[in-house]
C-alpha cells in the first residue's frame, strides 16, 4: 500500500463562491471526491470536498458554509489523495474523530497501511452466506430473531426508546456459543448527542471491553460532513480488523438518520434534485455501500457484523431512511412504543421484527434441534393471542372460549417472561426455549401443530 | 487518444474523442476503467463510467476501443457468475482475489478450455444466418447449438468434428467467392434485441412449482410478470424459488443492486439443489449476474439487458429460458441518477422521462417466437422482474409503469409477510392475463381446472368481505354456510396458498399434485356443505379427522402422494365421513 503523499499544494484564484459550494479556476492533479481544506483570510480553517472537477472550473463544497470566505485571500489546500485511514493493530483501545484523528490523547496511530476509507467491492463469488448463530443473551432476538455472524441486522427505533440499553447490552453479552473468543467492537457514533457517545464508551470502559474496541465519534456538535466519513472510518477499520487480522467484529453505527439528514442537507446544497422527502435519490445506493461491507469471505478467518440505529421519525417505518435501509440489510429489529409504555424491556415487536438469516443460524449444531419448531409455534401463539385481544375489545372478553381465555392470557405471559428481561440480565438460547416450552405447556396439546412430536416428548414440561 | 475534461459522479466528459460513436466502449483513465460513451458534442464526449470515479483526475487518458457494448455468447456461459459489464466473477476471483479491483480486466468466456463440438450440416450444405450447424454438450442439461451468426450465409466448405476452443474455427463458408472462418463465439449488442421470424401468443404453463401461481394466477412460457412488494416480503425468495424450480431449459438470475450475502446464497444453494424433472445440478441450467448494490450503479442499468441478451440466444436455439430480474427498482434508480447528472429534465419522482419506454424495451424482449433459421424451431424468453416500491406504495412511478407493461402480476403483500403467510402473494391483488390463454394447457392435467379454480377463487373473494363482518360482530353471530365458508377459506390459505420454500417436499409442487391438493379442498367444501345442509355444525366438521389429513397433504412425499390423496378423496366419496367419527367416539 502506498504511503498518501506527505506534501500538500494550494491555490488561490476562487471564481465563485455561493451557498456552501466554491468554484476554483482550474487545479492540476486534484482528485474526484478528494477532502480538501479551505483557508480562509483569517487563517481559519474549512473542511471541503471536491464534487466536481473540470479542465476549466473546479467545484468544492465547503461545510461550514461560504461565509467569511473572500475571493482573493481565501485559499484552498488540496492534497491529490482521496481520504485513507491509517491502520495498525493498534488501533484497538483507541478512539477517534469523524477524520480519522484520535481524540483520547494518545499519539497518532503508527500506520502499517493507508486504506480507502470508501472499502472496495467484495467479489460476490467469495462471499459466503452468514451461518453462524450469535448469543445476545436477549430472548426476544435468540430465540426469535437470530443474528449471525457476517450479518447486517439494524435497530429500528424511535426518540425515546431503549435502542441505546438494548445495543450495549448486545456489545456487552454478544459470544459465540461454546467459545471463549470475544468479538472486536467498533463503534461509530454519527451526530449523537456527547451523553451518548459518552454513554457507550462507559459502557465499554466498565466492562474491560475498550481495549478490544475503536471508536469513531462524531458529536452532535462535530462539523456535518465527517457524518458522512464516520461510519466509513468505522467500516474501514472493521474491514481491516477483520480481513487482515482474522477477528469477528461487531459494528454498532448510531444514529443513521443523522447520517441520511446530513446527505440530505448537503445534497439540498449542491442544489440537487431531490427524491422522496428531500433526501436524493441515490440514498439506496449510499447506505448500501456502507451496510453491504458486513459479511463473511471464504478462507479467512473473520467477519464483519453490523448493527446500526436508527431512530423512525415519528415512529414511521415507511419514512425513506427506515425504508431504504430495511430494504439493504438482512431483517430488521424494530422496537415498539406500546410495549415500552407496558414497560416491557427490551421492547422489540416480534412480528414487525425479523431476521433473514433465521433459518441458517439456528437448529442442530448451532442451537438446538427444536428451535425453528419453537419459533413458528411461539409466533402462532402470540399472534392467535393478540388477534383475540384485538377482537375482544369489540365484542367483549366475556364473548371468548375459554380455550381463547387461555390463549388471551398465555400472550401476555409470553410479554411478561419472554420478551421481558433484565438489562444485565444474560440467557443462554437453552433457558431462551425453556420459557417457550413453559408457556406451551398451558397450551392443549393438540394445538402445538407446528412442533414435531418427538421435540413435544422430549422437551415439554409433564403437567404436575 | 482523448483526455478528461470534467468529473461528476460516474459521468465523466473528455475531449479529444472526435470520431467515437455514441455508445462506443472506452476506456477511462490510468487504472483504465470500463465506460460507454452516451453523447457527442463537438470534440467531447459524456462517458458512463461502469467504476468507480473517485480519484480520477482532469487530463487521465480515455481510449476508444471502436466497438459498442457488445454480449460474448458460447459455450462456458451456463454456470458461470458475472458482474453487471459481463466479466467473469469466478475468473476475477481466481485472477485477482476477493475483492473487486477497478480496471480489471476478465474475459466472458474461458478462451482455452475445448469443448466437442458434433457437426449436423455438411460440407457442400447451403447455410443461413440462425441455421444450426453443430452442437455442444455445454453442462449435462445444456445442449450448446453453435448457430450461423446472424447477417452470414454461405456454402459450407468444411466442418470438423473434434475439442475445439471457442476461438478455434469450427467451419469455413463461402459466400460471394470471399471465405468465412466460423467459431462457436459470436458477439451481440447488449442493447439491441435479437431478430426472429414470427412471434406467438403464450400459451404454454411455465411450470414455477409455486401452488398459487401455477394455478391461480399461472405465467405463461413467453410471458412477462412483475413482483412488487415492500421490504420483508420475501420478493427475493420468491424470486429465487421461481430461479430454481421453473420447468424451462435454461434459467437467468440477475442480481441487480441487491445484497452480496444474498447472492452468495444464491450461489451456495444451486450449487447444492437438483432439478425436480431431471435430478441434475441446478447450476447446469443457470447463468448468474451478481451486481450488488455496493458495486457500482451504472453497471446496473446495462447488466439487465445482458441478462436478457443471453436470454434470447439460448432462446434462438429452441431453448424455453426464463430470466428473473432482481430489482427493476435498482435499476430504474440508476438511470435516474445518470439522468440528473447529465441535467436532463426529469419526470415523477425525479425518475427521467424515459423510465417508461426503457422498461417496456426489456420487458418487450420477452415472448414466443419461430426462431430464425433452420431447422425450424419455437424458441421462448419469460421475463420476470421484482420491484421494490419505497413504503410499500404501489402508486410510485416504477411500480406504475410496470404495471402498464406485464401481463401478470404477483402483488406481494407486508399484512400476510407480519403475519409469517408465505409466499405473501396477495390473491385479491394479483392477476394474470394468460390465466385463460394456459386454460388448454391446464385442461389437459385436468378438465375440471376451470370450474375449480374460480369456485377458489370465489370463495376466497367472499372470505374478504366476510372477515369485515366478522370484525364487527365476531365469529359466533355468522350463519352456519357462511362459517363453513370461512373455514374452508382457512383452509386454501393454510392447506394450498402458504407454501414453505425451506421444506424439501413443500418447496416444489408439480401440476398434477397441485390440482389434485385445490381439488381434495374443494371436494371437502362440497361434502360439508351436504353436511351443514342437513344439520351438521360448523364445529363438529372443523374437528373431523378428514380435516387434519387435508392439511397435512403438503408435506407427504411425492411418491406416496397419490395413494394419500386417494384414500381422501375415496372417504369423502362414499361419505364414510360420519362413520369414521362414529367409530372413533
Amino acid at each position: 500500500m502506498e504511503a498518501p503523499q506527505l506534501f500538500t499544494r494550494q491555490t488561490k484564484a476562487i471564481a465563485v463562491a455561493r451557498r456552501s459550494l466554491l468554484v476554483i479556476e482550474s487545479i492540476p492533479g486534484i482528485r474526484y471526491d478528494e477532502i480538501v481544506d479551505v483557508q480562509l483570510g483569517t487563517g481559519e480553517l474549512r473542511t471541503g470536498q471536491v464534487i466536481e472537477v473540470g479542465k476549466e472550473t473546479t467545484v468544492v463544497q465547503v461545510f461550514g458554509g461560504v461565509s467569511e470566505v473572500d475571493l482573493l485571500k481565501s485559499k484552498v489546500i488540496y492534497k491529490g489523495e482521496t481520504l485513507k485511514l491509517p491502520v495498525s493493530p493498534d488501533i484497538l483501545g483507541r478512539i477517534f474523530d469523524g477524520s480519522g484523528n484520535p481524540i483520547d490523547g494518545g499519539p497518532p496511530v503508527i500506520a502499517e497501511s493507508y486504506l480507502d476509507i470508501n472499502g472496495i467491492p467484495a467479489n460476490p463469488s467469495s462471499r459466503i452466506p452468514p451461518a453462524e448463530f450469535i448469543e445476545t443473551g436477549i430472548s426476544a432476538i435468540d430465540g426469535l430473531n437470530v443474528l449471525v455472524r457476517g450479518q447486517k441486522l439494524p435497530i429500528f427505533s424511535g426518540s425515546g426508546l431503549p435502542h441505546n440499553k438494548i445495543a450495549a447490552q448486545i456489545l456487552r453479552q454478544a459470544s459465540l456459543r461454546g467459545k471463549s473468543e470475544e468479538f472486536a467492537i467498533v463503534f461509530g457514533a454519527i451526530g449523537v448527542s456527547y451523553d451518548d457517545a459518552a454513554y457507550f464508551i462507559d459502557n465499554l470502559e466498565q466492562t474491560g471491553a475498550l481495549s478490544r474496541a475503536v471508536a469513531f465519534i462524531n458529536t452532535a456538535s462535530s462539523p456535518v460532513i465527517e457524518r458522512l466519513s464516520t461510519p466509513r472510518l468505522a467500516l474501514t477499520a472493521a474491514e481491516y480488523l477483520a480481513w487482515e487480522q482474522d477477528k469477528h467484529v461487531l459494528v454498532i453505527l448510531t444514529d443513521i438518520t443523522n447520517y441520511c439528514d446530513a446527505l440530505r442537507e448537503l445534497a439540498a446544497m449542491r442544489g440537487e434534485i431531490p427524491s422522496r422527502r428531500g433526501y436524493p435519490g441515490y440514498m439506496y445506493t449510499d447506505l448500501a455501500s456502507l451496510y453491504e461491507r458486513a459479511g463473511r469471505i471464504s478462507g479467512r478467518e473473520g467477519s464483519v457484523t453490523i448493527l446500526p440505529i436508527l431512530t423512525m421519525p415519528d415512529d414511521d417505518i415507511t419514512h425513506p431512511i427506515a425504508d431504504l435501509t430495511g430494504y439493504i440489510t438482512e431483517g430488521q429489529i424494530v422496537l415498539s412504543r406500546a410495549l415500552e409504555r407496558k414497560r416491557i424491556y427490551p421492547p422489540i415487536d416480534v412480528f414487525l421484527s425479523l431476521s433473514r438469516m433465521m433459518k441458517e443460524g439456528i437448529g442442530e449444531g448451532n442451537t438446538r434441534e427444536d428451535h425453528n419448531n419453537v419459533f413458528m409455534q411461539s409466533y402462532a401463539m402470540y399472534a392467535e393471542g393478540n388477534y383475540l385481544r384485538e377482537i375482544s375489545t369489540v365484542i367483549g372478553s366475556e364473548a371468548l372460549s375459554d380455550r381463547d381465555k387461555t390463549y388471551l392470557e398465555v400472550s401476555d405471559r409470553f410479554e411478561q417472561e419472554f420478551i421481558s428481561q433484565g438489562e444485565s440480565e444474560r440467557r443462554s438460547v437453552e433457558e431462551t426455549l425453556e420459557i417457550a416450552w413453559n408457556l406451551f405447556s398451558v397450551l392443549p396439546v393438540e394445538d402445538l401443530k407446528l412442533i414435531q412430536q418427538q421435540y413435544i416428548d422430549r422437551y415439554l414440561p409433564k403437567s404436575g | 487518444m482523448g483526455k478528461i475534461w470534467r468529473i461528476s459522479g460516474p459521468v465523466i466528459i473528455a475531449e479529444k474523442m472526435r470520431g467515437s460513436q455514441v455508445y462506443e466502449v472506452v476506456d477511462v483513465g490510468d487504472d483504465r476503467l470500463t465506460g460507454e460513451i452516451i453523447g457527442l458534442e463537438g470534440d467531447k464526449a459524456v462517458i458512463q463510467v461502469y467504476e468507480d470515479t473517485a480519484g480520477l483526475r482532469v487530463g487521465e487518458p480515455v481510449t476508444g476501443t471502436g466497438e459498442i457494448l457488445m454480449v460474448d455468447l458460447g459455450p462456458g456461459m451456463v454456470g458461470n457468475i458475472y458482474d453487471g459489464v459481463q466479466r467473469s466473477l469466478v475468473t476475477m476471483q481466481e485472477d485477482i482475489g476477493d475483492f473487486i479491483l477497478r480496471g480489471t480486466r476478465t474475459f466472458a468466456l474461458d478462451r482455452d478450455k475445448k469443448w466437442r463440438f458434433t457437426p449436423s450440416v455438411k460440407a457442400g450444405d447451403a447455410v443461413g444466418e440462425g441455421d444450426i450447424i453443430g452442437s455442444v454438450p455445454e453442462t449435462g442439461l445444456i445442449e450448446h447449438k453453435i448457430m450461423v451468426p446472424i447477417g452470414v450465409e454461405g456454402k459450407i466448405l468444411e466442418i470438423h468434428e473434434g475439442d475445439f476452443t471457442i476461438e478455434e474455427p469450427v467451419a469455413v463458408i463461402e459466400h460471394d467467392g470471399t471465405r468465412r472462418e466460423l467459431t462457436m463465439v459470436q458477439r451481440w449488442p447488449a442493447r439491441k434485441p435479437r431478430i426472429y421470424k414470427r412471434r406467438f401468443d403464450p400459451v404454454d404453463l411455465l411450470v414455477t412449482g409455486t401452488r398459487i401461481i401455477d394455478y391461480l394466477f399461472p405465467l405463461a412460457l413467453g410471458g412477462k410478470a412483475a413482483i412488487p412488494g415492500g421490504f420483508g416480503t420475501g420478493k427475493t425468495v420468491n424470486l429465487q424459488q421461481m430461479a430454481r424450480w421453473s420447468q424451462t431449459h435454461l434459467n437467468i438470475y440477475v442480481g441487480c443492486g441487491e445484497r452480496g450475502n444474498e447472492m452468495a446464497d444464491v450461489l451456495h444453494s444451486f450449487k447444492q439443489l437438483k432439478d425436480p424433472a431431471t435430478g441434475r445440478m441446478l447450476q447446469e441450467k443457470e447463468i448468474f449476474i451478481a451486481n450488488t448494490s455496493n458495486m457500482p450503479v451504472v453497471a446496473r442499468e446495462i447488466s439487465i439487458f445482458i441478462g436478457i441478451t443471453m436470454a434470447e440466444y439460448f432462446r434462438d436455439m429452441g431453448y424455453d429460458v426464463l430470466l428473473v430480474a432482481d430489482s427493476t427498482s435498482r435499476w430504474a434508480e440508476a438511470m435516474r441518477e445518470i439522468g440528473s447528472r447529465l441535467e436532463e429534465t426529469p419526470g415523477e419522482e425525479g425518475f427521467p422521462t424515459y423510465l417508461g419506454s426503457r422498461l417496456s424495451s426489456f420487458y418487450e424482449r420477452s415472448g414466443r417466437v419461430e426462431c430464425v433459421g433452420n431447422p425450424g424451431r419455437m424458441g421462448s424468453a419469460t421475463v420476470i422482474g421484482s420491484v421494490s416500491p419505497p413504503g410499500a406504495d404501489f402508486s410510485e412511478p416504477v411500480t406504475q409503469a410496470t404495471l402498464r407493461i406485464v401481463d401478470a402480476l404477483y402483488s406481494l403483500d407486508v399484512a400476510l409477510a407480519n403475519k409469517r403467510h408465505f409466499p405473501t402473494i396477495n390473491w385479491l391483488q394479483s392477476y394474470s392475463l394468460y390465466a385463460d390463454s394456459v386454460d388448454k394447457w391446464w385442461n389437459k392435467i385436468s378438465n375440471e381446472y376451470t370450474d375449480v379454480r374460480n369456485e377458489a377463487l370465489a370463495t376466497l373473494q367472499k372470505e374478504a368481505e366476510l372477515e369485515e363482518i366478522v370484525r364487527l360482530v365476531g365469529p359466533e353471530a355468522l350463519p352456519e354456510d357462511d362459517k363453513l365458508l370461512l373455514l374452508v377459506a382457512r383452509m386454501l390459505r393454510e392447506d394450498f396458498l402458504m407454501q414453505s420454500a425451506f421444506h424439501p417436499v413443500d418447496t416444489y409442487t408439480e401440476p398434477k399434485r397441485n390440482h389434485k391438493m385445490i381439488r381434495t379442498i374443494m371436494k371437502f367444501y362440497e361434502i360439508s356443505r351436504d353436511m351443514v345442509d342437513s344439520g351438521t355444525l360448523v364445529s363438529d366438521i372443523s374437528a373431523l379427522k378428514l380435516k387434519q389429513r387435508i392439511s397435512r397433504m403438503k408435506d407427504i412425499p411425492n411418491d406416496e402422494f397419490d395413494a394419500y390423496v386417494a384414500n381422501i378423496m375415496s372417504d369423502m366419496e362414499q361419505s364414510s365421513v360420519h362413520e369414521e367419527e362414529g367409530g372413533d367416539n
